[in-house]
């Protein structure tokens, strides 16, 4: 049972008088990073929100580490980013995060750490407001990883970066998964999936695969993983 | 609730004020030149010192209404909300937190504008001070409190500061300042019944007129009180942890 990091089972989503999620079910193992790849709209923030336990859903379950998504016991052991930053522009980098972990209650050197951890350390006393993009989006995940979390779900977290901040960042996230941090990342660009040991592909608010990018590779016969993703919808659309 | 994680957010929000200089100046020197120029319409010390505390009543909880739902409707928008959500903050964390960061700024605004009408304009006033202050600052208490409850249903900032004139005017038109609440149509008076700032108007008015405070001062600022728990209280039912 505890060897999932995050159970869905036929989860249900309206919004605004639409189904964008359609019985969607898949498992997490733990101390993994999972990449959750699909265009743009096809309803990952969506499924993200439903993990961290924001999203009202229609029906179904989500369970993380072994309890109710959003349960309050399981909210202090989530980290989670949005795509946009959620931080307050208006403090410095440094109150941002000593905010956010007194929430957490994460202790005070946590601060630095995460600091260190997404290279922030000599924009910790800048108004969050005047950081450059990039910046802003690793102030934003900094706070996802206040706390030493066990579930980190961050909604495309490495948009607008330059390609070694990029570089960086995933080995940072398998740093992570290597401690047993399990790591859900979302992107809809297809060059990051090889980075990630597990995938799940959605589309249209429906799962296409959920695989290693090497089984996906095997089952499409492309090493090319955006190919695959083109000949998996072909496939599917056959049916 | 954990009383950390409330002290935390009320840190954070006078963190926040005290990047905004601007905010901050506004917010505590508005009040008192509304005051000096109140003195110098009506021109006349005695009619001065009968509307002045009424005003006191007023301003604190005219302005920290609009800076609460204003401030509260960034934090939706900005995501930090949905954020603070997935976190183990309780929504009374929130809410208390937000009522005790303002409540402090209002204590400055009534210190400020309370010591300008004191010193400078000539203001005389019968009862106790500390009455005075405990009621402008339950009525800036109850301005939170009503903002957040208010910032439920805005959306963008521009229906945001369309509260102010709904929430917040029929009050101050029916709380017994342009007309006595006796001498009103029993309807407006019946209405004016069920305003919160009325019982402020009405303590602060008798503070002028009388040096002892009787037992209706008691029950004015107890109506106060429970009003904005109350709304506090129906704030946080207003806050969903989980939206569409």
């Amino acid at each position: 049972m505890m060897n999932y990091a995050v159970r869905v089972a036929d989860l249900r989503v309206r919004r605004g008088g639409r189904e964008v999620l359609h019985g969607l079910g898949f498992e997490v193992p733990r101390g993994r990073v999972v990449g959750l790849l699909g265009p743009s709209g096809c309803g990952k923030t969506t499924l993200l929100r439903a993990i961290v336990g924001v999203q009202a859903v229609e029906s179904g379950t989500v369970e993380v580490l072994g309890r109710p998504a959003g349960a309050k016991e399981v909210r202090s052991r989530v980290g989670y980013a949005t795509q946009h930053p959620a931080v307050y522009l208006d403090l410095t980098v440094r109150e941002n995060l000593r905010y956010f972990g007194r929430v957490i209650g994460a202790p005070g050197e946590d601060v630095d750490r995460v600091m260190g951890q997404v290279g922030l350390g000599s924009q910790a006393d800048q108004l969050a407001g005047s950081l450059s993009g990039g910046q802003l989006g690793r102030v934003n995940l900094a706070v996802a990883l206040l706390g030493a979390p066990e579930l980190v779900v961050l909604d495309e977290p490495t948009v607008g970066l330059d390609p070694v901040l990029r570089q960086e960042l995933w080995a940072l996230f398998h740093r992570l998964a290597e401690d047993g941090v399990t790591m859900i990342v979302s992107s809809h660009v297809m060059d990051e999936a090889a980075r990630c040991q597990r995938l799940v592909l959605l589309r249209d608010g429906r799962i296409l695969a959920d695989e290693t990018p090497a089984e996906l590779s095997a089952q499409t016969g492309t090493d090319d993983l955006e190919e695959a993703f083109l000949r998996l919808i072909g496939a599917q659309e056959a049916v | 609730m954990n009383t950390k994680v409330t002290l935390a957010t009320a840190g954070r929000i006078l963190d926040q004020l005290r990047h905004d200089h601007r905010t901050l100046a506004l917010l505590v020197a508005v009040p008192a030149l509304m005051m000096v120029l109140l003195r110098y319409i009506f021109d006349d010390q005695r009619t001065f010192d009968r509307i002045g505390p009424m005003l006191l009543s007023i301003f604190p909880f005219m302005f920290m209404f609009v800076v609460t739902s204003v401030a509260t409707l960034r934090e939706r928008t900005g995501g930090t909300l949905e954020r603070l959500m997935t976190t183990p903050l309780g929504k009374l964390d929130l809410l208390i937190g937000y009522a005790l960061a303002f409540s402090a700024v209002g204590l400055a605004q009534v210190a400020v504008i309370l010591g300008t009408s004191l010193l400078f304009l000539g203001l005389t006033v019968s009862g106790p001070l500390w009455a005075l202050v405990l009621i402008a600052l339950l009525d800036a208490l109850l301005g939170v409190a009503l903002g957040l409850f208010a910032s439920a249903f805005a959306r963008t900032e521009f229906q945001a500061v369309q509260l102010m004139p709904a929430f917040v005017l029929p009050q101050a038109l029916l709380c017994g300042l342009f007309a006595p609440r006796d001498a009103m149509h029993p309807v407006l008076s019946a209405l004016s019944d069920v305003m919160p700032l009325s019982y402020a108007v009405d303590a602060m008015s008798e503070l002028t007129v009388s040096p002892e405070l009787g037992s209706g001062f008691a029950a004015d600022a107890a109506v106060i009180t429970v009003a904005a728990l109350l709304s506090l209280l129906v704030g946080a039912a207003t806050l969903p942890r989980r939206t569409p």
